[in-house]
């Protein structure tokens, strides 16, 4: 059964919410607006009551799959448990309550917060300085590839390219070109790592930077991470690191340490913020002492009479990512899980998130194709190429997990793996669970063989089953009102 | 030393574990996957992890530092103090919701991608849109993005905007467009309102945009209808873009006035102010545009049973297939602040959303009718206004705010602080939560500042 839109439980006259009383005299609008900019046809809200609105959502709700009901394993997403103190303590009214353009004297906790959040951020990261206004992982990078050209262009030469490896994330490239700048892939060798040797003809004084996430989406460390940077580093290219993935290196190997000259965090990821069903996220940029002054403002600064500033005495500053100061909600969570978790705590987080996917590995990799055997870091990568013997697809495998009460992975990425299956366990699941997952990969491989239809037809323990992609391209139903006309 | 408590592991899972992996140890297993010369030696200079209640501690104290927060706030701008229903909380409290990802398997993502096809669906209603986008990281972006349409489908580089644009829409939209190599050319605005001569004489072949904030940054209600031909006829497109919706209660949708593409800032709708974020933007715009838009957008399908279900439509626009090719970096939305918004505006309803919006518009204009009374107080602009509205002070703005958050009173913004030649004048923003009484409290408090 279709579940009911709010449009199909509307009846006029029906209200969710007690309004406050009119106290103050009613105006025509009519009278006090331009005659031509009065609202004449209705605003196509719906009218429902509160139990029935609740009911509504409480249903929807029930058809998502979710952290906190079973395994997320979405490789590069970072799909770990998100600490309930975390939401406890962001609900506070001090936080919630703050308007971004409240007095500095009135708002110095929150400033605090965003002072130290970035410092503790500039330490695990082992950098100079940071910005915690964008919004995201990708409008991190946007904003980190924008500090890269403000720099060079104070420089004098704004150069013309970034050097990204085939295994980057979509954005990468969508990112260089939104910065002015065109991408150029190259080819990771066998290993699955950068080649040195395909990064060597473009040296050139054109090169703005390299962009790199490590470990990469194999899950594998770039080890000749220092020989990039000094090799960039010699014609004035900077490197840029994605840290999609830092979940790994916490307390490990710090990018600064071995020649990032700027990194995006996600705080939705290694830090355990919610991911909200795709947002809002959070992604600080922190860079290298000679990239500070270009940093987007305000920036968060600590002055001698020990209050906090926001400060907008940022003259070559690359400008603004964001109306305000950032996903400052977002922020709360963060702090509250690092100051939770502590140095030593980060570091188990990262060992025990390398392990997992180790072990998860290590129990798979006979029965999958495994199409790069480095030793993985807290995600790996599996094919699934070779069950198109069996006539079946690497999509058959996920929606199969689906049924077996399961996200699936992410599947076919990176692109340099054929029908890819990236597998990120993450550090807050148990060996019990895991060896569930790896139970059910087995079964599903042993089905391919036996039963490929059941695979083809599934999921069928699922709210919907497969869903018809082409025809809601080829005749698109954008909202409500198109689904009346059709 | 203590487990973290979100590590389920014990020391026998871990040496079960390595033994399954065939190493001897933790470090074998981290010297394999990193050269141990690049490993961070010592300990990471941060403090040690403190316990859950030492935490909360630290965090109450943190918010209970926060004065702003609990004072009767008239601060506009582009965030707005407005009731939250507790409905909104309760449902964006569950796990299903906030503990999802991006609906990548549309089987068991049914109740995100319903909630967004909602959320566009209501987008469109309030904006006259053809076709909405799941939402956008706030406001100023979703203007930045509009403007990149705009350059990539007209293949032209001059984006006129409108004085009356909030000034840190525009420092964003200047950030974005920076690598485009594209210019920008205010319109003036004159006694409060766009110039629709100087637009005339701006808009020409090169024009691929012009941007109309309505209500302005000022509270201004434009008559957005005299721009439409004007832009239309040089071949560049119409951005409207609205920071303060709840004005579509009572105001005309840009769609009726033929904007191409709305942007706008959904905060106010059941997102709290949270200092500054996360927020909400969306972004909506006539059909014929939607293969270059930003961001996910959902349609409505069949499954292989012939019910009714919702998948992420138009990927190809996307990063994650079109990679250098896509209309835009971005690669999430800001589903938990779209999914309040939805909740919100069902709980009012039609009904409820114009009845808000017909108070606010009544609220700003007690508010200012009793606040001009005072003497030395007048409307910076004789012209008509939402909800917002600037007053022009006999002294800096700066001085009365002091003066009033003596009282518990949040005054307004100091526009000074974004238009430095405009330091005595105050924009004032009421609220649904403000009533009468509060707005007869801010007038004494303004009296006795002054």
């Amino acid at each position: 059964m279709n579940t009911a839109l709010l449009w199909e439980i509307s009846k006029p006259g029906r209200i969710g919410i007690n309004l406050p009383s009119r106290d103050v005299p009613e105006l025509d609008e009519k009278k006090h607006l331009p005659d031509n900019m009065v609202r004449a046809a209705g605003n196509g809200l719906p009218e429902v009551s509160e139990p029935q609105v609740v009911r509504h959502f409480v249903e929807l709700s029930s058809k998502n799959h979710h952290v906190d009901k079973g395994l997320y394993p979405l490789g590069s997403c970072t799909m770990k448990y998100n600490p309930k103190l975390s939401e406890r303590v962001a609900a506070f009214s001090g936080f919630a309550n703050l308007h971004p353009f409240v007095p500095e004297d009135f708002a110095q906790g929150a400033l605090e917060l965003m002072f130290r959040l970035g410092e503790l951020l500039c330490h695990i990261g082992g950098l100079d300085a940071i910005t915690l206004q964008p919004s995201a992982g990708a409008h991190g990078e946007f904003a980190g590839l924008s500090i890269i050209r403000r720099y060079h262009e104070a420089r004098g030469n704004p150069r013309k390219k970034v050097v990204i490896p085939d295994s980057s994330h979509g954005t990468n490239p969508a990112s260089i070109v939104f910065s002015g700048w065109q991408p150029i892939e190259i080819k990771s060798d066998a290993a699955g790592r950068i080649d040195i040797d395909a990064l060597k003809p473009h040296l050139d004084e054109d090169l703005a930077a390299l962009m790199v996430t490590n470990p990469n989406t194999l899950g594998i460390f770039e080890r000749d991470i220092k020989k990039v940077a000094e090799m960039l580093h010699s014609v004035g290219a900077q490197l840029y690191m994605d840290g999609a993935n830092m979940n790994a290196l916490l307390g490990i190997v710090r990018p600064g340490d071995v020649g990032i000259d700027a990194l995006h965090y996600n705080l939705h990821k290694t830090f355990s913020t919610p991911h909200g069903g795709g947002g809002p996220g959070s992604g600080p940029v922190a860079v290298k002492e000679h990239l500070a002054p270009f940093l987007p403002k305000p920036t968060v600064v600590h002055s001698e009479d020990g209050k906090y500033h926001l400060n907008w005495d940022v003259p070559d500053s690359l400008g603004k990512m964001n109306a305000f100061w950032g996903a400052f909600g977002v922020m709360v969570k963060a702090f509250s899980y690092i100051m939770n978790a502590g140095a030593e705590g980060l570091r188990k987080v990262a060992e025990n998130a390398v392990l997992n996917s180790n072990y998860l590995m290590a129990s798979l990799k006979d029965d999958y194709e495994l199409p790069y055997r480095s030793t993985p870091m807290h995600e790996f990568v599996l094919s699934g190429e070779f069950l198109k013997k069996f006539g079946v697809k690497t999509l058959d495998v996920a929606k199969q997990l689906l049924d077996f009460g399961f996200h699936a992975p992410t599947v076919y990425f990176p692109l340099i793996v054929h029908e890819a299956l990236m597998i990120e366990p993450t550090e807050t699941e148990s060996i019990e669970t895991l060896d569930e997952f790896i139970k059910a990969m087995k079964e599903i491989r042993k089905m391919a063989e036996n039963e490929p239809d059941r695979l083809h037809e599934a999921p069928k323990n699922t709210p919907v089953h497969r869903l018809d992609e082409v025809s809601a391209n080829k005749q698109p139903i954008f909202k409500w009102q198109d689904m009346i006309e059709t | 030393m203590q487990n973290f408590s979100h590590l389920p592991n014990t020391e026998a899972d871990r040496r079960k574990m390595l033994e399954k992996i065939g190493v001897g140890s933790l470090e074998e297993l981290l010297n394999n996957a990193v050269p141990s010369e690049i490993q961070f030696a010592g300990k990471l200079p941060i403090p040690d992890g403190l316990s859950d209640v030492d935490v909360q501690k630290l965090l109450e104290k943190l918010a209970s530092m926060n004065a702003g927060s609990g004072m009767k706030d008239f601060i506009g701008g582009g965030a707005y103090d407005m009731y939250v229903p507790a409905a909104v909380d309760e449902i964006s409290g569950r796990p299903e919701f906030y503990t999802a990802y991006t609906p990548y398997q549309p089987e068991v993502s049914q109740g995100t991608l319903t909630a967004i096809f909602e959320f566009q669906s209501m987008i469109c209603g309030l904006t006259g849109m053809d076709v909405a986008n799941a939402s956008m990281y706030d406001g100023a972006s979703a203007t930045a993005e509009a403007a990149v349409l705009a350059i990539h489908k007209t293949g032209r580089k001059r984006i006129l905007y409108s004085q009356g644009l909030n000034p840190l829409y525009l420092e964003v939209v200047r950030t974005y467009l920076h690598g485009f190599d594209a210019e920008l050319v205010p319109v003036p605005i004159k006694d409060g309102i766009t110039d629709v001569d100087a637009l005339k004489k701006l808009a020409d072949e090169n024009t691929a945009c012009f941007i109309l904030q309505n209500p302005n940054f000022f509270g201004i209600v434009e008559d957005g209808t005299q721009f439409d031909e004007i832009i239309h006829s040089s071949g560049g497109l119409y951005v409207v873009v609205v920071a303060d919706p709840t004005s579509l209660g009572i105001l005309r949708p840009p769609g009726e006035y033929n904007a191409d593409v709305v942007a706008g800032e959904g905060q106010q709708f059941g997102n709290y102010l949270y200092f500054g974020g996360p927020y909400l933007g969306f972004f909506a715009a006539k059909k014929e545009f939607v293969r270059s838009m930003p961001g996910r957008i959902i349609g409505a399908t069949k499954d292989v049973d012939g019910r009714r279900g919702f998948v992420m439509v138009f990927q190809t626009r996307e990063q994650h297939i079109r990679r250098a090719r896509a209309t835009s970096n971005i690669c999430t939305n800001q589903q938990l602040c779209a999914l309040r918004a939805t909740v919100y505006l069902a709980l009012l309803g039609a009904q409820g959303f114009y009845a808000i919006s017909k108070l606010l518009f009544n609220r700003a204009h007690y508010l200012a009718d009793k606040l001009t009374e005072i003497d030395g107080v007048e409307l910076l602009f004789d012209a008509p206004f939402f909800r917002e509205f600037a007053i022009k002070l006999p002294q800096k703005a700066d001085e009365i705010i002091d003066e009033m958050s003596q009282v518990g009173i949040l005054a307004g913004l100091n526009v000074g602080k974004l238009i430095p030649s405009m330091d005595d004048v105050l924009l004032v923003a009421v609220s649904d939560k403000y009533g009468k009484n509060d707005m007869d409290e801010f007038v004494v408090a303004m009296r006795n500042a002054l």
